[in-house]
């Protein structure tokens, strides 16, 4: 399988990553790589293979549901770069 | 031109909060109304480093539900990232699950329309499945910028999904009305819809009536409330099916409702439809579900309201809507069971007419919920008792019942007997007192028994109203009959 550079756009666009022409060209060469690699894979007979969602063998440990935080927002806010009324403040997006 | 019947098709999906103390992945508090972002914590606004715990409150509120509708509670969930960019959504992505939801399939039963015309119909679920909810952003003006509140960010939400088995906006709210008294009755969310408690996103679409492929569907976003949820769709579909007989085609689109105009608009076509690129979340392991844990849940479940409305029925003879209308939610069914408790199962059907009805009323005009009721169920089962013993008439209890809401009779449960009491409302039944009264009412109105005598049946119901005045409405409006009969027969 090989990746147009439309494609590759699409999803740098996605990721919010700007990518130059040149680096467009790269990252879809390394792209196909890994679809390469991904391709190999999908050759071997799964069939009765429960797909793994972790390499781990284990299950997520659980918290008692308790209010444990406390307020630290004039810590956090000390290093945003804009404030106001408590809020952070970004730049207009209006969906 | 032929007109094409067309057939509506709606799947709901309910963005439920969980009334947690904490947030699904962090030990913030999910409480409304504080100071913004006082309760978003390191974990919330995703500072670099830290990482997500899942809150067993919120696990053991989905195995509930999933209980509560029959559906299967996955022993092994697995949680995944949905990837967007937003500025409420400081990770650049929300944790939610994907493949394998918590809780898969399910059923639910509505009761739609009134009357005559109401029926029964069961809508499948899809899934339901726990994710955390994005912050809030502000775009009143501050200087040209948005401002974000995070302190909802991280808040647990159950997602229900349901097959597209709706066929009209009725079906709809009636889905969203019994999901909604669910999720109240197992205390899993506090349904509250101005808060944002209970979201409502339709998938709305049409097709010729015969036709098995769906019509393309347009999906209306965050409806948080009945009304809107009904015009919505109402309003969608109409459109849907201008623009079909017009010759037009529908686009696959998500669409905002606007409750000022009563129209939906276009927010984003399939084209810039978002790309979410799931995958499984890294940072945590699949949520195992013991069998032990899920005997332990539904042990501790509460009688649901399906069977609660199977048990009146069956227990206390109450008709279908009857018994729907009292397991409507919690708190009625709750006063109600009470109520027949103090006054007897035989006075089951007077209970239920007396909550259904006087009550209902005097609460909906005073805008109380039935839990504030200034009425108790062993008040009103006291007054329901003296109705069945005969000690007052219907028309009687009425004033009762007055009595009984503005606090009169001292307040305990035998409050309607001492305001029967003080105000003399006892019924009289005592025939030679009747009779007397017959007497006088023959003797004052002669015209209206020459009316009665020449065959006027009106004249007959004239004279027991006014011997019915005469004794102030308490003598037994059966025994006056009877009498004034024999009396003008004799």
């Amino acid at each position: 399988m090989s990746l147009s550079n439309e494609q590759v756009g699409h999803v740098a666009r996605l990721a919010r990553i700007a990518l130059t022409e040149a680096e467009t060209e790269a990252t879809r060469r390394k792209l196909d790589g890994i679809f390469g690699l991904i391709e190999q894979m999908q050759a071997v007979d799964t069939t009765g293979v429960e797909p793994m969602s972790h390499p781990q063998e284990l299950a997520t440990r659980l918290r008692e549901d308790a209010v444990i935080e406390t307020d630290r927002r004039a810590a956090f806010q000390a290093i945003a770069p804009q404030t106001e009324a408590g809020l952070y403040l970004v730049p207009k997006v209006i969906e | 031109m032929s007109r094409t019947d067309w057939e509506v098709v709606i799947g709901l999906e309910v963005h439920s909060q969980l009334n947690t103390a904490s947030k699904i992945f962090s030990g913030a508090s999910t409480a409304f109304g504080a100071e913004p972002n006082a309760q978003a914590s390191a974990v919330d606004i995703a500072l670099p480093g830290v990482l997500p715990v899942l809150n067993r409150g919120a696990v053991e509120r989905a195995v509930r539900f999933g209980l509560a509708i029959g559906a299967t509670v996955a022993p092994k969930s697995v949680f995944a990232r949905k990837n967007y960019f937003y500025p409420d959504l400081p990770k650049g992505y929300q944790i939610s699950q994907f493949e394998l939801p918590v809780v898969q399939g399910g059923a639910i039963t509505i009761r739609v329309g009134e009357g005559d015309k109401a029926y029964e119909k069961t809508v499948q679920l899809t899934r339901a499945h726990l994710e955390e909810d994005a912050g809030k952003s502000l775009h009143e003006d501050f200087h040209g910028m948005s401002g974000i509140d995070l302190n909802r960010a991280g808040t647990p939400l159950l997602e229900i999904v349901s097959e597209p088995d709706m066929r009209s906006s009725a079906e709809a709210v009636a889905y969203a009305r019994a999901l909604h008294a669910l999720v109240r009755w197992i205390d899993i969310c506090d349904g509250n819809m101005q808060e944002g408690s209970f979201r409502c996103d339709a998938n709305v679409s049409v097709r010729p009536r015969g036709q098995e492929k769906f019509g393309t569907r347009r999906e209306i976003k965050n409806l948080n409330s009945f009304r809107f949820l009904q015009q919505a769709i109402d309003y969608e579909v109409q459109w849907q099916i201008e623009r079909l007989e017009d010759g037009g085609t529908i686009q696959q689109a998500t669409v905002l409702f606007d409750p000022d105009s009563g129209e939906t608009r276009m927010m984003r076509s399939k084209e810039d439809a978002h790309d979410y690129r799931y995958f499984p979340d890294p940072d945590l392991l699949p949520l195992v579900i013991s069998e032990e844990w899920i005997a332990r849940v539904r042990s501790e479940l509460p009688e649901l309201p399906e069977a609660m409305k199977a048990r009146f029925v069956a227990d206390f003879g109450l008709s279908a809507y009857d018994a729907t209308t009292l397991t409507a939610s919690k708190e009625v069914a709750a006063y109600f069971q009470a109520t027949v408790d103090a006054a007897g199962k035989a006075n089951a059907k007077l209970c239920a007419n007396w909550v259904m009805g006087e009550l209902a009323a005097r609460l909906n005009k005073a805008e109380l919920d039935i839990a504030a009721s200034p009425v108790t169920p062993a008040q009103l089962a006291g007054m329901v008792s003296r109705i069945a013993d005969n000690t007052i008439s219907n028309a009687i209890a009425k004033k009762v019942f007055e009595a009984l809401w503005n606090g009169e009779g001292g307040g305990s449960a035998d409050a309607a007997d001492q305001i029967i009491d003080q105000q003399g409302l006892k019924q009289v039944t005592d025939s030679g007192a009747i009779e007397g009264l017959i007497d006088e009412v023959l003797a004052a109105n002669p015209k209206s028994v020459e009316e009665f005598r020449s065959g006027k049946e009106k004249a007959f119901n004239a004279l027991v109203g006014q011997v019915m005045k005469a004794s102030k409405g308490k003598a037994n409006p059966g025994q006056v009959n009877e009498l004034l009969r024999r009396k003008l027969q004799a």
